[in-house]
């Protein structure tokens, strides 16, 4: 378990690690390495340059901007998790992050690692696609944004060109009348997920539902939006039998299935879990408790 | 053990561990901190296949890489080996033919991860560069997985070599099993899937191995749990004399079984290293290792329990196959204690079992905490919950009824054991240990708050499981004590540590009766060369074995130093007593002479004569050879929460009622105890080492390997009583893995309480969420229908 030979690099700013990853073939950039290294050392990853990101400072930083947050690439999920900034304007984020790893790995591991890496089971891409987040890459001839829904191409591949880098990501700031909640299931608190939900509602007068989003991770090879469902709530009011058919909807989700968690169950937990969560969104905006 | 010996007060307490200021502070030498000059590190190159013939290996590319020293294969490392194979097959009744395997693949490859050529290098790094430049040409042989399949006509063969698959066939038998199904009145019925997994220390294996010239010497530095042993194997298989070989074990980071068992690559490194006249150094990695290391506890029950009208047990009978891998490192032992086992504390009057062991092409077989123990528990518990359900009787009641009395001590079981010997019960009180454990746990007001937990939509459960488990296997053990000049105690034995406090418990025994501070005495196991006879870790034995070694050699130095000062005080033995180091005169505080003092007198003065003309040095040495197996039992209950919906599954409360006999040191009994019940949690509920239908491993990492971690672990409640063993001077028992044995079937029984009435039957291990769910949606439609 030892990584095949590579080059370090360990630029200082934004445009050295730009020009490092455009001079060098077969280069990737490092982030937390909680899921670069590992491949590196089993050997099913290696890059000839390796781009160390840690000591550019810009990337690190959360601001809140008219846009919503904008939050560095090389933000730590630690700080992600103990921002009160966060908490209280993307909320969602705030939840889902304290699912990720373990404590230890949280100090390591970035917010632009775990959207870049894009682990089937991993629970920050699951956050960005329900909240819609925009990502603001840089490559060597121009920046651009990508919407989050654009973003997931295949199995652990992202749309960034090559050259391109992620420097930081906007989430929309919490509706002051919304709620949200981040589930997951799996077998040890610590371990990705093997279905998460991360949903996000809206209550209007009466407890009618304004707007919905729903996102659930760990069945395909990226987070998928349930637009059906979510439309399905629209104008319904956030009560028990509209959740239930939320999750009767949600667990006709298509699933990747294997040996261990076979397509169905990952169905069923798409049922139980969207339901759960409306319950929790649904009281956390403001809407009865138990509903 | 007269009133002197009792004086020191160490055995029975809770003592700071000794090896704890090494080990906590960051001071201790583990394997892969030995480090010498000139050091060489090697890989290993491994099958990707799990059957074929290496028709080529072109290491050429690999040998050219800068930095490599030599990359070998098995024509190589043969110029220095005396045969083939590991000469390693243990005696075995049933065993039809050993396989015993060599140190790299000669022609045939069995297993994924056998290795198959080896990489020297300056350093782990560049062995691994150059190692993915070697190019294998195997060709692939059809594979067997499934043991099952495996005994079946025209099973594709697991070796060429082999005759067939069926490596070995015994059985446990006795009593009239026939007359015992025919007069029933209730019969039960069951098949049971138990899954492979291994005991996954924090330390993986690992070697250092040195020739010096000047002396001739190969030292041999191994994480291993049996240093003589592989001693033993070296000698034979290098044709070197004894005292040319040497292995020291430094501190290991457990073991588990895992480094019970002689693995291809302590010979193949040494081999190594007298080939290259260099130091080499091999640690294994975590992803080698699943592949490298041996696991076990794949077994297939087929078997039916018959009851009298009360539920008390008339015979049980069935099958059992075993999951064998490719070869027989270490005999037939597990799954003949699993049968035997599976008797525990219970009057079974009637009972045949039926074993098949069956190689796979799966990397071998050997012992994991429990060896096998666990697996007959769950069985018999699990007959005796479903036969509970079945006649309406509560699950402490079958088990009740059927229980040895304490007056039925010593219990004889007519089933014959390793050694010829027949099992015996030596002490214990199996129903108070059960009425103990149901108290702890709440068992009579626990049908009260599941039926609360229920209203608010909660599913708890509460399960229970006894077991016994046979510890202390001999034959032997030894311990030499001597006090020098300087007064240090040093304590020498055959035993070996992994860090369960084996130091602190010889140190204890010693102190006991030295009447001298544990922390101050020097304990040295795991050096072939400070012990020459001895044994090490296995079979939750070394308390047993080496502690009452331990505890003779003291009272023989004792006796010594009595009479030595008896000499120098001018006073009569029997009115000696040893305090603090001091032998002194009874009721005469402060007239004594320090164990130093005698140690001095003993050690010579040029031209005068010794003490008593008592023979020189202040020394002792004691073998303790076993009786017979001292059986250690528990009581488990396990409170869990269901959820049916996911099928997830969450441990609430954990209660342990143990009896291991007299404790010599209960914090560290309890640290066995906790850590053997996370070893059974995790075979309950996540681990599983799978492979597909081409014996592809598919848990190689720790992601998908699943070892239970604190999240999922409970607080243990532990609670103890003390039958003292008739067996040995001390009364101990082991309490290894005893944890593990009981945990599996309590947790079943928890989960399968907590959905009732839903009649939820958990027949495979590990139970994952996916697989409860389907058999809660299977007992749900079964209920619609009725």
């Amino acid at each position: 378990m030892k990584a095949p030979p590579f080059r370090y690099h360990a630029p200082e700013d934004l445009a050295s690690a730009v020009a490092l990853l455009a001079q060098y073939e077969n280069a990737r950039v490092l982030a937390g390495g909680q899921s670069l290294m590992p491949m590196m050392n089993l050997r099913v990853a290696g890059p000839d340059h390796l781009i160390d990101l840690g000591r550019i400072a810009d990337l690190r930083g959360i601001e809140e901007t008219p846009q919503g947050l904008r939050i560095g690439a090389m933000v730590t999920q630690r700080a992600l998790e103990k921002s009160e900034l966060v908490a209280r304007a993307c909320p969602l984020l705030s939840e889902a992050v304290t699912h990720v790893g373990h404590q230890q790995t949280r100090n390591r591991g970035t917010l632009g690692g775990s959207l870049c890496h894009l682990d089937p089971g991993a629970e920050l891409p699951v956050a960005a696609a329900a909240l819609d987040a925009v990502l603001h890459v840089v490559g060597p001839a121009r920046a651009r944004d990508i919407a989050f829904a654009d973003f997931p191409l295949d199995y652990l591949t992202s749309s960034l060109a090559p050259g391109e880098m992620l420097v930081h990501v906007t989430f929309p700031r919490a509706d002051r009348r919304s709620g949200a909640a981040f589930l997951e299931f799996n077998r040890r608190p610590a371990d990705f997920a093997i279905v998460s939900v991360a949903v996000t509602l809206t209550l209007g007068a009466e407890g009618v539902i304004t707007q919905a989003t729903i996102a659930i991770g760990g069945v395909s090879h990226a987070p998928v939006r349930l637009a059906q469902v979510e439309n399905s709530l629209m104008g319904a009011r956030a009560d028990e039998a509209a959740f239930a058919g939320a999750a009767a909807l949600a667990a006709l989700t298509p699933c990747d299935g294997d040996e261990v968690y076979p397509a169905d169950y990952r169905q069923e937990l798409c049922g139980v879990l969207v339901r759960r969560a409306l319950v929790i969104a649904a009281a956390r905006a403001g809407g009865p408790a138990h509903v | 053990m007269s009133e002197g010996h009792e004086a020191g007060g160490w055995i029975g307490r809770s003592a700071a561990r000794v090896e704890d200021h090494v080990l906590l502070r960051g001071g201790a030498r583990f394997l892969d901190d030995i480090v010498m000059p000139d050091l060489a590190e090697a890989t290993f190159v491994r099958s990707p296949l799990a059957h074929g013939l290496i028709r080529s290996i072109n290491c050429e590319a690999a040998r050219a890489l800068p930095g490599v020293h030599a990359v070998y294969v098995f024509a190589d490392l043969r110029r220095v080996l005396m045969q083939d194979y590991i000469p390693q097959a243990l005696p075995a009744g049933g065993l039809r033919f050993d396989v015993d395997p060599p140190c790299l693949a000669i022609d045939e490859v069995c297993y994924v991860g056998e290795p198959v050529a080896m990489v020297v290098a300056t350093s782990r790094r560049i062995a691994e560069d150059a190692a993915a430049l070697v190019e294998l040409d195997i060709e692939a042989l059809p594979v067997l997985v499934d043991p099952v399949e495996g005994l079946q006509q025209g099973a594709p063969k697991v070796r060429l070599s082999c005759p067939d698959n069926l490596v070995a066939r015994t059985k446990v038998d006795y009593g009239d099993v026939e007359g015992a199904f025919e007069g029933a009145a209730h019969v039960v019925r069951e098949q049971f899937r138990l899954n492979k997994g291994g005991g996954h220390p924090m330390e993986l294996r690992g070697v250092v191995a040195r020739h010096d010239e000047i002396t001739d010497q190969l030292t041999l530095w191994n994480s291993t749990q049996m240093p003589h042993r592989a001693k033993a194997l070296l000698v034979a298989s290098l044709g070197l004399a004894e005292h040319q070989v040497r292995v020291v074990t430094p501190e290991v980071g457990g073991g588990f079984g895992t480094k019970a068992v002689f693995h291809p690559e302590e010979l193949a490194v040494p081999a190594a290293a007298l080939l290259l006249k260099r130091p080499i150094k091999w640690v294994e990695d975590r992803f080698e290792s699943f592949t490298a290391s041996s696991g076990e506890r794949e077994q297939i029950w087929t078997v039916e329990g018959a009851f009298d009208a009360d539920g008390r047990l008339r015979g049980i009978r069935g099958t059992l196959v075993y999951d064998h891998g490719a070869a027989t490192p270490y005999g037939i032992a597990l799954p003949f204690n699993a049968a035997t086992n599976l008797i525990g504390p219970y009057i079974l009057p009637a009972y045949r079992m039926l074993i098949d062991l069956c190689l796979t092409n799966k990397t071998p077989a050997a012992p994991t905490r429990g060896a096998g123990r666990p697996q007959g528990t769950f069985v018999m518990e699990r007959l005796l919950d479903r036969m509970a359900l079945q006649l309406g009787l509560a699950r402490d009641e079958i088990r009740r009824r059927n229980m040895i009395a304490p007056a039925q001590m010593p219990y004889t079981i007519p089933v014959k054991q390793r050694d010829g010997s027949l099992m015996v019960y030596d002490s214990g009180d199996y129903p108070q240990c059960q009425v103990m454990a149901l108290k702890a746990a709440g068992w009579e007001d626990f049908p009260q708050r599941q039926k609360e937990a229920r209203k608010q939509g909660r599913f708890i459960g509460l399960g229970l499981a006894n077991y016994v488990e046979a510890t202390g296997r001999g034959p032997f053990e030894s311990v030499s004590i001597s006090v020098g000049p300087s007064g240090q105690v040093i304590v020498s034995s055959g035993a070996t540590a992994q860090g369960q406090g084996v130091k602190t418990m010889l140190a204890q025994v010693v102190a006991q009766v030295l009447g001298v501070a544990p922390e101050t005495i020097h304990v040295v196991v795991g050096d072939t060369s400070a012990t020459p006879a001895g044994l090490g870790a296995y079979a939750s034995r070394q308390a047993v074995t080496a502690g009452n070694a331990a505890f003779a050699a003291a009272t023989l130095l004792a006796n010594k130093a009595k009479i030595a000062a008896s000499e120098l005080l001018e006073a009569a033995v029997d009115d000696l007593v040893i305090r603090d180091g001091v032998v002194e005169v009874k009721g005469v505080p402060g007239h004594g002479k320090s164990l130093t003092q005698i140690a001095r007198a003993l050690a010579g003065t040029p031209g005068f004569a010794l003490p008593g003309n008592l023979p020189p040095g202040l020394s002792a040495a004691s073998d303790f050879m076993t009786s017979g197996l001292s059986y250690t039992n528990g009581c488990h209950l396990a409170e869990v929460e269901v959820d049916p919906d996911t099928g997830g599954v969450k441990i609430l409360r954990y209660v342990v009622v143990h009896d291991c006999g007299r404790m010599i040191n209960p914090m560290m009994v309890e640290g066995q105890i906790l850590g053997g019940v996370i070893h059974g949690i995790g075979m309950t509920l996540f681990e599983w080492m799978r492979y597909d239908r081409e014996g592809q491993p598919l848990t190689v990492t720790l992601a998908d390997y699943l070892l239970p971690t604190s999240d999922v672990v409970p607080r243990l409640e532990i609670l103890h009583l003390e039958s003292p063993t008739p067996l040995n001077p001390l009364g101990v028992k082991g309490a290894a893995e005893s944890g593990t044995i009981g945990a599996p079937a309590t947790i079943i029984s928890a989960i399968e309480d907590a959905l009732r009435p839903l009649d939820i039957r958990v027949s495979q291990l590990p139970l994952t969420p996916p697989q409860l769910r389907r058999l809660i949606r299977a007992a749900q439609a079964s209920e619609m229908v009725a």
